[in-house]
């Protein structure tokens, strides 16, 4: 591990070797190793009504009628009986955006195969789906448009048809392409797609929500990345004050940015529990989510990339268009995945010209949600696809190649060609590390096929992540909900504890553990009395939440400056007991020092709440609790970087793909925790497998998902899974506390382009090439008959 | 998705579930529900009562002669592949049951309910088709025999009259000189077949099938290819079925049967292998 320059915070003290940096093990495993967490599913209350959802059967339609039995009148109800609510429309500043009306229940019209049409009732969710079966809705079907092509045809079929075409968003920027187009030596041209996928994380959507008559609140328990935001989309859809809104997420297990917005279903649930002051529940179950919930990573590439004769890129040319789905999800917009393809497709290397047409295609599919990554892990295959098709057309490596066009050390902090603005880091150093952990010499000195007659291949991904941007960088997109400071509370328990509060929330990130460590770095607490309360807005302070890798930068550096402000004060008291001035206060050890004096926490605490007559004059009436907000000195973001190195075999007779080794080299600044910036990363990776080689929803021409229950829809499992190898390199951020960057998505944007890169190494003796994901054997198999077929390949030395 | 309102029972003998099937027509069977039970929770299989085999006496049996086991239908793909079953096919059974799905699926999953279900892609299915056995059967009528190669008539589809029960699966036992091979792809773990190849040869026995499965409907014995590994040996058979696959599987698409030949192929090159 190599570690580089300092980062910007207050006096870190020695801590007990708990705080940044620490291996610490983390606190919230407890509990779930041993089954006791408490998820939405697993609250008890009397008297609470399950719910189930009847779902369209059809892509798109008209409905003419709809009709319940009288004696299920309470127990099913349609849009028209949601009194008062409103439509999710997600506002965007973007221009030529156009709104969609995304009704919790479907009103003159459905969208997708699986949108809700009606919320049925009942004490158990049998027999809420019984009840569900009494639904009759009579559908006048409408043509369904399944594709991005078929959606931007003349004559096509529309959606929302006040918009007069199938277009959320269309945006083109040119910064002079044409001239390098006129002049550069080498023209390569791809098109590239990647499959619609699903993220899955291991808890499906879930929504428990009931009135609270004591404090006149609607409580919501609910599985959400972003409880201060859902309180806020709650509210302004039920057309209710915000003060009598209440989430409070239990135990979340895992979001991914699927449970970062607001769906129809939470909605509808929202509404019944304030309309008939009871409890409702909806668990949303594996096929509601397959089908109907999480959409994501659909994308089409077109590029023409001109460089010159060693491949050195001068210009890109991308046409881009996102399969974006029927309606905008709330509040990150139909609009963000476009913005962030178009922004990102340049990745991690010195591009001088760059025009892109972006187009947001609305199709009859569920909403395009963001997925850990957003738009990267299709623009990085895209990218990594471009350089190594360069390198191809000039005859060298694809290494060589990259490390020729990445942005160097020297050049930091660099603006990128789309005005992102990259803060620091070492991008060469990072492919140089993997190249070398992967073996790359070695393997090209070798055989190019295994004693099974597979091709061996090597691929490289160099990428660099964009984490925790703030307020410019999402006001740039359009979002009607832009982040800006983030608060934390700290405080000192009366025995000496030391309690934190944010309102952002945790699903598997660990943030109980490593904002502790925080806390312990600035306040010398020992980590075991450090107690992490997160997400419940009744007692946390603002957050926007836990999204775009920002919690540990955010959340961290808001804990490190409140923790900062209590440490003074815990100095100011401790001085006073020990009769010292507060500059020769340290914190060692778990206790507070002065030369051969110590007290404890637990006397500063006491002496602040129970014996204020041991208090020095003039002492901070603030006392020992503080709530402080944060962020970046600049805000635009920073970048984590990092190679990802994979060596596969492909059998040419199946056109199965086996991962033999996974390398990675990664940079996301200071590690407050190594073992979960691994755990992160290996996660991370692991979702990037998925889009790689298995993950996919097809539609059917009628618009009908085709993967509706797991046994279609693969995921990669602990067999498929590779030992992953990891290299830390520490490049601390000039700009944030401790040096610190986010780290929660970049093991996820890698994967697909390094073993594609891999594949097409394996296949260049056959001359074939992979240009979609995910790499299924029939699109092996395809590429290779392409190509000629295995049969037509030079005889090459087993 | 949570299963519809159904009755239950559990059946003491093959004979009374049977005459439980004869009596209800709604009625249904339920071995391991390792495919019934997300069945039932999708709402696809929507029976008005459920027959449980677990306890039903007989349906674990071994009983058999020089030339047969008779395995009862009962008994689990674990306990096949842990040996608690001997193993007529001197290693087969064993191997394919290894390979079924997950440990969770084997240890509840039977022989007899993955016989029945009759999914294309599943092991039992080829590998009783391919060792030529002879499943049996009991009804109101009483007690019948039936060729795998006449059991198994198409995607979950069998010859089980409605009031029929699979009670055991009679295997041949291989002699000292057979040689078998078995080969399927999976797009990962535990994951069902795309496709599956087995062979068997045991001139002794007067056996030499080449056998697909994973087909989308019943297995398929290639006739060419087992006349080749009768006549000639594997290698001749291997060479053969890139040319005949397509005959037997008309309306596979090219990278089905590219797929499906390299199982047969591989499954072929392993009886060069010592058991």
């Amino acid at each position: 591990m190599d570690a580089t320059q300092e980062g910007q915070a207050g006096q870190e003290h020695a801590g007990p070797g708990e705080g940044i940096g620490a291996r610490a093990r983390r606190k919230e495993d407890a509990r779930h190793l041993h089954g006791r967490g408490c998820f939405t599913a697993d609250i008890r209350m009397p008297g609470i009504q399950e719910v189930a959802f009847f779902r369209s059967p059809v892509a798109h339609a008209r409905i003419r009628a709809r009709e319940k039995p009288a004696a299920l009148a309470d127990s099913i109800l349609f849009h028209d009986d949601l009194a008062g609510i409103l439509p999710i429309v997600t506002r965007s500043t973007l221009p030529g955006y156009k709104l969609s009306e995304y009704p919790a229940l479907a009103r003159e019209k459905v969208r997708y195969v699986g949108e809700p049409v009606a919320i049925c009732v009942a004490p158990t969710r049998a027999e809420a789906e019984d009840v569900a079966e009494q639904v009759s809705v009579e559908f006048e079907e409408l043509p369904p448009v399944v594709s991005c092509a078929a959606g931007l045809a003349p004559g096509a079929a529309l959606l929302h048809e006040q918009w007069g075409d199938n277009l959320f968003l269309e945006t083109r920027s040119d910064n002079g392409i044409e001239a390098v187009a006129a002049t550069a030596p080498v023209t390569v041209e791809l098109a590239l797609e990647t499959a619609r996928q699903t993220m899955h994380p291991m808890e499906s959507r879930a929504i428990l929500a009931f009135w609270d008559h004591r404090a006149g609140q609607l409580v919501v328990h609910m599985a959400t990345q972003v409880p201060h935001l859902m309180r806020a989309g709650i509210a302004e859809f039920l057309g209710i004050p915000q003060a009598i809104v209440r989430v409070a997420p239990p135990d979340v297990g895992g979001g991914f940015g699927y449970k970062c917005v607001l769906m129809p279903e939470e909605l509808a649930v929202a509404w019944l529990a304030w309309h008939r002051k009871a409890p409702f529940r909806w668990i949303e179950d594996r096929r509601e989510h397959l089908v109907s919930g999480a959409n994501t990573r659909q994308h089409e590439y077109r590029i023409r990339a001109y460089a010159d004769r060693r491949g050195r890129l001068l210009g890109l040319d991308a046409e881009v268009t996102i399969d974006t789905g029927a309606y905008s999800v709330w509040p990150f917009t139909a609009g963000l995945e476009a913005a962030q393809a178009g922004g990102n497709l340049p990745g991690p290397y010195d591009l001088k010209a760059y025009r892109c047409h972006v187009r947001a295609v609305a199709t009859n599919k569920p909403p395009f949600c963001p997925y850990r990554g957003v738009a990267r892990p299709g623009v990085c295959f895209a990218i990594e696809s471009v350089i190594d098709a360069v390198a191809r057309a000039v005859g060298r490596e694809g290494w060589e190649v990259r490390a020729e066009n990445l942005v160097t050390a020297a050049a930091m902090p660099y603006t990128n060609v789309t005005g992102k603005h990259y803060d620091s880091g070492d991008y060469p150093a990072s492919l140089d590390t993997a190249r070398g952990m992967i073996g790359f010499e070695e393997f090209r000195a070798g055989p190019r096929r295994d004693a099974r007659g597979r091709y061996l291949g090597i691929g490289f991904a160099t990428y660099c992540e964009q984490t925790a941007h703030g307020t410019k960088v999402f006001a740039s997109w359009g979002l009607p909900v832009v982040p800006g400071y983030d608060q934390a509370h700290v405080k000192l328990t009366p025995d000496g504890a030391l309690e934190i509060k944010a309102g952002i929330h945790s699903f598997g990130q660990g943030l109980e553990t490593t904002l502790a460590q925080v806390a312990c770095t600035m306040t010398g607490v020992r980590l075991d009395d450090i107690r992490v309360t997160l997400g419940d807005t009744a007692n946390t302070p603002f957050s926007t939440g836990a999204y775009a890798s920002r919690g540990i930068v955010m959340v961290g550096g808001a804990v490190s400056r409140a923790s900062e402000v209590v440490a003074a004060r815990i100095k100011a008291i401790a001085a006073h007991l020990m009769q010292v001035r507060p500059e020769a206060v340290t914190f060692r050890d778990g206790r507070i020092h002065a030369g051969a004096a110590s007290v404890s926490y637990a006397e500063v605490g006491h002496a602040w709440y129970t014996r204020p007559d041991q208090l020095p004059d003039g002492v901070d009436t603030g006392g020992l609790e503080v709530t402080e907000g944060y962020r970046p000195q600049v805000d635009t973001g920073l970048f984590s970087y990092g190679t990802h190195a994979a060596r596969v075999a492909v059998d040419a007779e199946t056109g199965q793909v086996e991962i033999l080794d996974y390398c990675i080299s990664e940079d996301c600044g200071r590690m407050v925790n190594p073992m979960i910036v691994e755990g992160q990363t290996f996660g991370g990776a692991g979702q990037g497998i998925g889009t790689a080689l298995f993950e996919e929803s097809p539609y059917d021409a009628n618009g009908q998902p085709l993967a509706s229950t797991l046994i279609d829809y693969l995921l990669p499992g602990p067999t498929e899974m590779p030992r992953f190898r990891i290299h830390h390199t520490e490049t601390l951020s000039p700009y944030t506390a401790h040096g610190i960057k986010g780290v929660g998505e970049g093991g996820a944007i890698a994967p697909g382009a390094a073993i594609a890169c891999a594949i097409n190494d394996a296949l260049a003796p056959l001359g074939a090439v992979l240009r979609a994901l995910p790499a299924s054997p029939e699109r092996v198999l395809a590429a290779i008959a392409e190509a000629g077929g295995a049969d037509a390949a030079p005889a090459v030395a087993a | 998705m949570k299963a519809a309102v159904f009755d239950y029972v559990r059946a003491g003998s093959a004979a009374e579930a049977a005459a439980i099937l004869a009596a209800d027509e709604g009625a249904k069977l339920l071995g391991g529900g390792q495919s019934l039970g997300p069945t039932l929770n999708l709402r696809l299989a929507r029976p008005g009562r459920l027959v449980d085999l677990k306890r039903a006496e007989g349906l674990r049996s071994l009983a058999g002669d020089d030339a047969h086991l008779a395995i009862g239908a009962g008994w689990t793909h674990a306990a096949i592949e842990d040996g608690v079953v001997p193993d007529p096919a001197r290693g087969m059974l064993a191997q394919v049951a290894h390979g079924i799905a997950y440990r969770a699926v084997r240890n509840r999953g039977t022989l007899g309910g993955s016989l029945a279900h009759a999914d294309p892609s599943a092991d039992w299915v080829a590998t009783m088709f391919a060792l030529n056995a002879t499943m049996v059967v009991t009804g109101r009528a009483g007690t019948r025999r039936v060729a795998a190669e006449g059991f198994t008539l198409g995607a979950f589809a069998t010859a089980l009259a409605e009031d029929e029960v699979l009670v055991a699966v009679e295997v041949p036992r291989l002699s000292a000189g057979a040689r078998w091979g078995y080969a399927k792809l999976c797009r990962k773990t535990g994951e069902f077949a795309k496709a599956i190849g087995a062979a068997v040869l045991d001139p002794a026995r007067g056996l030499a099938r080449v056998v697909a499965g994973a087909t989308g409907g019943a297995p398929v014995l290639l006739p060419a290819a087992s006349a080749a590994l009768r006549e000639q040996g594997w290698q001749a058979a291997a060479a053969g079925v890139a040319g005949e696959i397509g005959s037997v599987l008309p309306n596979s698409d090219a990278a089905a049967r590219a797929q499906h030949a390299a199982m047969l192929r591989r499954a072929l090159a392993q009886l060069d292998l010592t058991r």
